[in-house]
């Protein structure tokens, strides 16, 4: 007996550890949750390399900022410049989203449904990976001590990254939307057909449950459908890249994703924190009439004005606001050069608002409305577009009064006094 | 590049310091958890597994080199989402397979080296792909132009690693 023991002690050595491997694998493949001791091992693990992963971090970070800060200011004044003028480029598009996004909520409101907002958020940096192939994670340098817990969403600026897998005391453990265990609720934005993105063995990204005889094209926007309970509705998930028809008996069509987050260069994440379900406010759920909000998008009418000849200023902001696009030529105006009166940055800014406002929105059109008010547009418009040449000190528009009136304005009358004028010009 | 055998008089078996054993697989393990991050393709490499066949090959010791095989491999699964002893399984049959002909064969020369990184890389990732798809049901892709690939790039930053490791090496 000792002969053979001593004879095979390595072999049998070898199949005491990789049978007590079996076994810890096969308990933690039968139970959903970590084990105590598997857990324990992870922590360890982590415990042992994400420390110098944080230090890397911070001396990779600290390098950068000064070579940034303090070698390469090159071109800073003229980058500030046009960030400046970026900015309030942004900030007019911003007005008009908010805009657009009010009248959205009212409509929504109308119909009882309840959105999500990611109301809180946490930046955390990426400190390390899984560093295999077969497991797509990474480590983020927050964990339990800041409040982080298991399936919370992870994005970025540009798009969804994934879910929190695992929290430990200061790092946690995000699930890539790439890896083949994950999977995400998406719709597609223009056809709104529901699917699941999902990783694959290979690292790419796939939109599944897609039905053969569905039109998806390349090009199609992926967003979270919020249907899985982790990701907010509406986050960017990605761009369809290939769709092909299912091989063999399968029903559904082979969608490829390309993720709007770059995945293989991530360095910051927000970590969405909270998220607030919020019911129509009693302000936005009270009846409002669908005429009513055109009416609050239409430019108001204009008072009759009086015979006499009135100041050129108080005509000239009638006409402005009467038509959506106004170019009130100055008395001292060389025929045919934009004015700058004409541009000044309230009125430049305000044209565009009033553009997209006049126009009757389909948003804003409910089924079953009778539109007495909506009649009624059309003709403020014409009594708008008849009532436009005003009477003016400028040689030009004095001569116009008598153009409208031969016509029977149609609504869209705004290029009728440019005509004129430029007729006249 | 002759493979020559040895007889067990002419083995050199080879020890190393407690600190040193520590710190080569818990760096080994942390470079693989951070390099990929900054260079992609890092994924391809498996420093742990290189680390595990250079001291089972040094040791020459059946036992020793299973289980530090294991150990390693552990740690490395504790570091990925995936169940804990996939790679333990595999590190543990490349330990033991390495030591085994660290002891029948001479592998100090660097084409011995080469040869035999290339082909435990290849059995680990057999044994890799067995227990994945037999035991967690992973659904994993397999692909010999992949692997042979990343097999002899293995090998040559292996041999590379190796020569670097070796002035720590001390004799028994």
């Amino acid at each position: 007996m000792e002969s053979v023991l001593g004879r095979y002690k390595n072999l049998i050595v070898l199949v005491a550890v990789l049978f007590a491997q079996v076994l810890g694998l096969a308990v933690q493949v039968k139970r959903t949750t970590d084990t105590e001791s598997s857990r324990l091992i992870r922590v360890w693990a982590v415990s042992a390399v994400t420390p110098f992963e944080k230090v890397l971090v911070w001396v990779q970070t600290g390098a950068g900022n000064l070579w940034h800060n303090y070698f390469y200011l090159r071109g800073v004044r003229a980058e500030n410049r046009e960030l400046k003028q970026q900015l309030e480029q942004l900030r007019l598009e911003q007005i008009r989203l908010n805009e657009d996004a009010a009248q959205a909520r009212r409509l929504q409101a109308l119909l009882g449904f309840k959105e999500q907002f990611i109301s809180e958020t946490m930046p955390a940096q990426v400190i390390g990976s899984g560093g295999s192939e077969q497991s797509r994670i990474v480590y983020i340098d927050k964990g339990e001590h800041n409040g982080l817990k298991p399936d919370m969403a992870v994005i970025t600026g540009t798009g969804v990254v994934g879910k929190i897998l695992k929290v430990f005391r200061s790092t946690s453990q995000v699930l890539l939307i790439d890896d083949q265990s994950s999977g995400v609720g998406g719709i597609l934005e223009k056809s709104r057909l529901q699917g699941i993105v999902r990783g694959t063995p290979a690292g790419e990204v796939v939109l599944e449950k897609i039905m053969n005889d569905e039109a998806v094209q390349a090009g199609d926007i992926v967003r979270t459908s919020g249907g899985d309970r982790i990701f907010p509705k509406g986050l960017p998930v990605g761009v369809v890249t290939r769709v092909s028809n299912g091989t063999g008996s399968d029903l559904f069509l082979n969608i490829r994703v390309r993720p709007a987050a770059n995945l293989a260069k991530l360095e910051e994440v927000l970590v969405v924190t909270k998220v607030e379900e919020r019911e129509p406010t009693p302000a936005e759920t009270s009846p409002v009439r669908a005429a009513d909000i055109l009416s609050q998008r239409l430019p108001s009418v204009p008072d009759k004005p009086s015979l006499e000849p009135s100041p050129s200023t108080s005509a000239g902001t009638r006409a402005t606001q009467a038509t959506p696009a106004p170019k009130t030529p100055d008395k001292n105006s060389v025929p045919g050069v934009p004015q700058p009166n004409a541009m000044k940055a309230g009125e430049g800014t305000a044209a565009p608002l009033l553009r997209t406002q006049t126009g009757v929105s389909p948003k804003a059109s409910l089924p079953g409305t009778t539109a007495p008010n909506a009649e009624a547009a059309p003709a403020a418009l014409k009594s708008a577009a008849e009532h436009k040449p005003a009477p003016s000190p400028i040689k030009v528009a004095e001569q116009s009064p008598a153009a409208p009136k031969a016509k029977p304005a149609a609504p869209p009358a705004v290029p009728q006094p440019a005509k004129s004028q430029d007729g006249q010009q | 590049m002759p493979i020559t055998y040895t007889s067990g008089e002419q083995v050199e078996v080879y020890r190393f310091s407690i600190p040193f054993t520590i710190l080569v697989p818990v760096t080994a393990l942390f470079l693989q958890a951070w390099l990929p991050r900054q260079f992609p393709f890092f994924a391809m490499f498996d420093l742990p597994l290189l680390v595990t066949i250079f001291f089972a090959m040094a040791r020459r010791n059946p036992v020793s080199g299973l289980l530090t095989g294991a150990a390693i491999g552990v740690f490395q699964d504790a570091l990925t989402g995936l169940p804990i002893g996939i790679n333990g399984i595999a590190k543990t049959v490349v330990g033991y397979g390495a030591s085994s002909l660290g002891v029948k064969l001479d592998v100090e020369n660097a084409g011995a080296r080469l040869l035999v990184t290339l082909v435990f890389y290849v059995v680990h990732e057999i044994v890799y792909f067995v227990v994945a798809r037999g035991m967690v049901a992973l659904s994993l892709q397999w692909s010999w132009p992949h692997e042979l690939g990343a097999a002899l790039a293995n090998a040559v930053v292996g041999v590379l690693l190796y020569l670097a490791l070796d002035r720590f090496k001390q004799r028994t």
